[in-house]
């Protein structure tokens, strides 16, 4: 990994490598330089295999982190992108489509549209629903989306139900006296 | 609205053009309508017999519940013996269970099923999901209260309930439905207004008539 890492910072302005075990580790890359990484890292060193592309919500650092994971299926590695974009407070996100490399990635960024709220202009499909139907608000993965107080506005609760806090529950059976 | 249920003109295969409204023509506009009990009570106690001793399950699987249904289904538990078989689509099933939670896309498909199956019909809500919403309590796109869109006649908890809960639950509908009390399918005619303005509530996409007979 750190012989792909040395080799492949002569090439591309590489962040600081992770390295989670012997065969995965997580690098950090400016967005401009993606398509010629991943087309590199597709042709000439094995990584032919996009196992999934995700997203990381910064909220505080007004950043989405995208993870363009890749395999190796000769040497059982696996090597992810890190990609840091500008997270707008409303609207959308943009971020190039990758669906002309990998046809799979065109699924994760319609799911990544919906929920993230993440445009990818270009790839097939983006505008139609993925999982929800006839959604509102906005995207509900975003982390300044309030899941509870849209479900307690959505959705009528039936009276009557209880919630008690699990530790001071736990507490109270195992050690009601107080020990 | 979907592009197929727009008023549309299609040209047919004789050369002829023709418009097509499939709201109008291809499904039927009139609500459902309260079925009334036979003409003697004797005979109407005769009917809900027979109604409960022959339960026919639509097998839509909702949620987790469902995999409750296949062991119960085989010869372990074989929910056969009292009377209760599964069945492929709704038109030849006379109970829906729904089976653990419904996101609200769930919804929209359970509300097209009940509303196809023929009357008398009955639903039976299992698991906490249907009941107050269980471990989805808090999720942005689950329904927590199923009795606000169908008309539920029977919920089984737990969270799963095991298919004993289950048999046990399906002796309970028949004794409702001998004792006349299993009136689902009427009070959802009568209550009609009330249950669409709820469903359209939370479906926002509202993209099917409002009676998918």
């Amino acid at each position: 990994m750190r012989t792909l890492y040395n080799h492949l910072k002569t090439l591309f302005p590489l962040g600081e490598l992770t390295e989670q075990r012997s065969n995965l580790a997580f690098v950090t890359l400016p967005a401009e330089h993606l398509r010629p990484a991943l087309t590199h890292l597709r042709d000439h060193e094995g990584y032919t295999h996009l196992v999934l592309l995700t997203a990381v919500d910064w909220l505080e650092d007004e950043q989405f982190q995208l993870t363009y994971l890749l395999s190796n299926r000769t040497k059982a590695c696996d090597l992810g992108l890190r990609i840091l974009i500008v997270r707008p407070a409303e609207g959308m996100a943009t971020m190039q489509s990758i669906h002309d490399l990998w046809p799979t990635a065109a699924t994760y960024q319609r799911e990544l549209r919906e929920m993230f709220g993440i445009e990818f202009p270009g790839s097939p499909r983006l505008e139609e629903d993925f999982i929800l139907e006839g959604w509102i608000d906005k995207p509900p993965y975003r982390r300044d989306f309030d899941t509870k107080k849209f479900a307690e506005e959505s959705f009528t609760n039936r009276p009557g139900r209880e919630t008690h806090d699990p530790e001071q529950t736990m507490k109270q059976q195992l050690y009601a006296d107080g020990k | 609205m979907k592009p197929e249920l727009k008023k549309r003109v299609v040209k047919g295969p004789d050369g002829l053009e023709f418009e097509v409204e499939p709201l109008h023509d291809y499904y039927c506009e009139a609500p459902p309508a309260v079925h009334p009990p036979a003409y003697a009570k004797i005979v109407e106690d005769f009917l809900n017999w027979a109604r409960a001793e022959s339960l026919w399950v639509l097998g839509f699987g909702t949620g987790c519940g469902a995999i409750e249904m296949r062991p119960l289904m085989t010869p372990r538990f074989d929910a056969y013996r009292y009377g209760v078989q599964w069945r492929p689509t709704p038109r030849q099933a006379n109970l829906f269970i729904v089976s653990g939670y419904l996101s609200v896309k769930t919804l929209k498909r359970a509300i097209r099923s009940y509303e196809q199956m023929q009357n008398p019909k009955y639903v039976i809500g299992l698991g906490s999901c249907t009941i107050n919403g269980g471990m989805y309590w808090d999720s942005y796109n689950t329904i927590k209260c199923l009795d606000d869109y169908l008309p539920v006649d029977l919920y089984i908890a737990g969270c799963m309930p095991r298919p004993e809960a289950l048999l046990a639950g399906f002796e309970e509908l028949k004794k409702a439905i001998r004792a006349g009390k299993a009136e689902g399918a009427n009070k959802y005619a009568e209550e009609f207004d009330w249950y669409k303005a709820n469903q359209k509530k939370v479906i926002h996409d509202w993209d099917m008539p409002d009676y998918n007979w």
